[in-house]
């Protein structure tokens, strides 16, 4: 059927026959197809392309930025206060900051704590909030009720406004800002998750798979969350970005990472009290963070309308 | 719609006894002694003691969670380690401050989003849809905090158009406390001077803490637009000569209300969170800045206070939009 519907369509970019054949490629070729015709549908999208070019950028530098930028030693805290805020020029190209470290330098290592973090809360948030979202969906009415009533819980709070009660419990540091972030972060994949499980599961391949005797697990990690993926990694992508921000903001109200620790957040609180006359303080950090989290966000979009064409906008 | 109101009522007090668990149970996994905290760094055992049955902490956790359940329903929330007050009264002096920032931010972000969204659709791929389009991507991923510095720093620094922070000037008199609002207490009393600079000092922080809201407006707009545009009853009003303004202000603007209201529901509990980067960047004494003070300080009954407000006032603007949607939209009420 799969590939009666994509031999018929090859080549055009048509809705339906990319969603029959996502839901069911058989042979390795109709695969290679549907690879083919989803990298088209995201290359035709500048700002998907723009997003994958940010995201890609930060990700070089986080990997190879503590061995290209210009002062290393800068990165985890040194003092040289014969250079102290110098506005950008050629050695100095984004200035440097009140006791004499070179800003570039630590904005470029800084792509690499935020990659730590934002992959760190992700992370987590997607360990317990999937399980909890496969177990809400699949389990009895006492179990969806339970988990789901906590998820609500949860998601009545601001983020930000918990994550912060759970820092002043635990006390400042970037560790703490972290786990209290993850800790804000997963009821959202529960609620996801749950509903697509909700919406799947009496799909006829899930009765065909039950009625031949598939054991629960069974068909839940082969049936079921093969199928919720697409949706994960789009909310994995958009969250990576809000992540980062959350993780910015609580370094900027010194609850996150502390001074000189190369967190862009915590360069900006420190650099907000040299506004307006070493502007360059603040500003360059703030961009990082603002082109990170817009290639995550474009990225997230350009995936989604990519991997799920019946919401495409 | 009574039985409606009464049984999201009685759901909200279950979530607020919920709310109130979670923050009971991370209240309880702060390390250290709460008992030797409260009573300082030089008592002796003795006063560590005495306070820790004083206040109950020697009892097991479930009667702990009740006595706190019913203090916090007398409206005791404990006493602020930093302000030396009770909580209660910071609260309620802090509180209206939060308000009014939160609500000028949502009048900034429907007023300012709903048309810019619909001058987007109408101008389609054109260059004003390309820069709204780039308004509303760039208002999700801005750090709210930086873009409040870079406000400050351009806006009131170096043009000096707006005043740097707090909620009035140190030598304008405060209007009487009333609302505890500067704005409606100066309207109150018919003193236009205040009400004019306390609402100058609210614009910076309210158009910050309204971006990311905004962008979201935007996009649902613009969205909603394009699709109503192509509907048969817009090209019927075309064509009995109706003029283009019109068409879109008076058949197309009705269907913009629904979504906006559901992105405010979605966002409001973002804005809320902001309010805590905008007032420490603008200095502007609200329930945010007090709980950023206090977390800083591990002043923890403030912040307990702080997260139990904020979560009850989401819950309740969610109540209002759903009640708001049953009521303006006569599909959605039979299904509730």
């Amino acid at each position: 059927m799969s590939l009666e519907t994509s031999s018929k369509n090859n080549g055009l970019m048509d809705k339906r026959s990319n969603r029959i054949s996502v839901l069911a490629p058989v042979s390795e070729v109709d695969r290679f197809r549907e690879y083919r015709r989803m990298w088209a549908t995201f290359r035709k999208s500048y700002s998907s392309m723009a997003g994958l070019f940010i995201v890609a950028t930060f990700l070089i530098l986080a990997a190879v930025g503590p061995s290209i930028v210009p002062f290393p030693e800068d990165a985890l805290g040194s003092i040289h206060l014969e250079r102290k805020l110098q506005p950008p020029d050629a050695t100095h190209w984004f200035g440097t900051d009140e006791v004499g470290m070179d800003i570039y330098s630590r904005v470029v290592v800084g792509a690499r704590t935020t990659l730590w973090i934002g992959v760190t809360i992700t992370g987590i948030a997607i360990l317990i909030g999937v399980p909890l979202g496969l177990l809400a969906g699949f389990g009895n009415i006492w179990v969806r009720e339970s988990i789901m009533r906590v998820t609500d819980v949860f998601l009545s709070i601001p983020g930000l406004i918990l994550a912060i009660a759970i820092v002043g419990a635990l006390g400042p540091g970037i560790l703490n800002a972290m786990i209290a972030l993850s800790l804000v972060w997963w009821p959202g994949y529960v609620r996801l998750v749950q509903s697509k499980v909700l919406s799947i599961r009496n799909e006829t391949y899930v009765e065909a798979a039950r009625s031949i005797g598939a054991s629960d697990f069974r068909i839940i990690f082969l049936h079921i969350l093969p199928n919720c993926m697409s949706p994960i990694v789009v909310k994995a992508s958009m969250d990576m970005g809000m992540a980062i921000l959350g993780a910015a903001s609580l370094g900027f109200l010194g609850l996150g990472a502390q001074p000189p620790y190369p967190e862009w957040g915590a360069m900006i609180s420190i650099g907000k009290n040299y506004l307006p006359d070493w502007w360059w303080y603040t500003l360059f950090p703030g961009l990082a963070i603002y082109f990170t989290v817009l290639g995550f966000n474009l990225l997230g979009d350009g995936l989604r309308d990519m991997l799920d064409p019946k919401q495409r906008s | 719609m009574g039985q409606l109101i009464l049984r999201r009522l009685v759901f909200m007090v279950f979530m607020l006894i919920g709310l109130m668990a979670i923050v009971f149970a991370i209240s309880n996994i702060a390390p250290g002694d709460p008992a030797r905290l409260a009573a300082g760094p030089d008592a002796t055992n003795e006063m560590v003691e005495q306070i820790r049955v004083e206040r109950g902490l020697d009892k097991p956790l479930v009667s702990r969670f009740v006595v706190y359940l019913t203090n916090l329903a007398t409206g005791d929330f404990g006493t602020s380690l930093h302000t030396k007050r009770a909580v209660f009264d910071d609260l309620a002096r802090y509180f209206p401050a939060t308000l009014e920032l939160v609500v000028l931010s949502i009048s900034f972000a429907v007023l300012l989003g709903v048309p810019l969204g619909m001058l987007g659709a109408v101008f389609q791929n054109k260059v004003p849809d390309q820069t709204i389009r780039f308004i509303a991507v760039s208002g999700v991923a801005l750090p709210m905090f930086w873009l409040g510095l870079m406000l400050q720093w351009y806006l009131s620094l170096e043009w000096d158009l707006f005043p740097l922070g707090g909620r009035l000037g140190i030598m304008t008199p405060r209007p009487e406390n009333i609302t505890g609002m500067y704005t409606v207490d100066a309207l109150i009393q018919g003193d236009f001077r205040a009400f004019r600079e306390a609402f100058w000092h609210l614009v910076l922080p309210s158009l910050a803490l309204s971006l990311p809201a905004l962008a979201s407006i935007i996009r649902v707009n613009r969205a909603e637009m394009l699709e109503t545009l192509n509907k048969d009853y817009i090209l019927n009003a075309q064509a009995q000569g109706i003029g283009p303004f019109r068409v879109v202000s008076a058949y197309a603007l009705k269907n913009a209300i629904l979504p906006t209201l559901a992105i405010i529901g979605l966002r409001f509990g973002w804005m809320l969170g902001g309010t805590v980067l905008v007032e420490s960047v603008f200095d502007f004494p609200g329930v945010g800045l007090y709980a950023t003070k206090a977390a800083v300080n591990s002043d923890f009954d403030p912040i307990v206070a702080v997260t139990l407000v904020l979560g009850a006032s989401f819950m309740l603007v969610n109540l209002i939009i759903d009640l708001a949607y049953a009521l303006l939209d006569p599909r959605v009420r039979s299904q509730i």
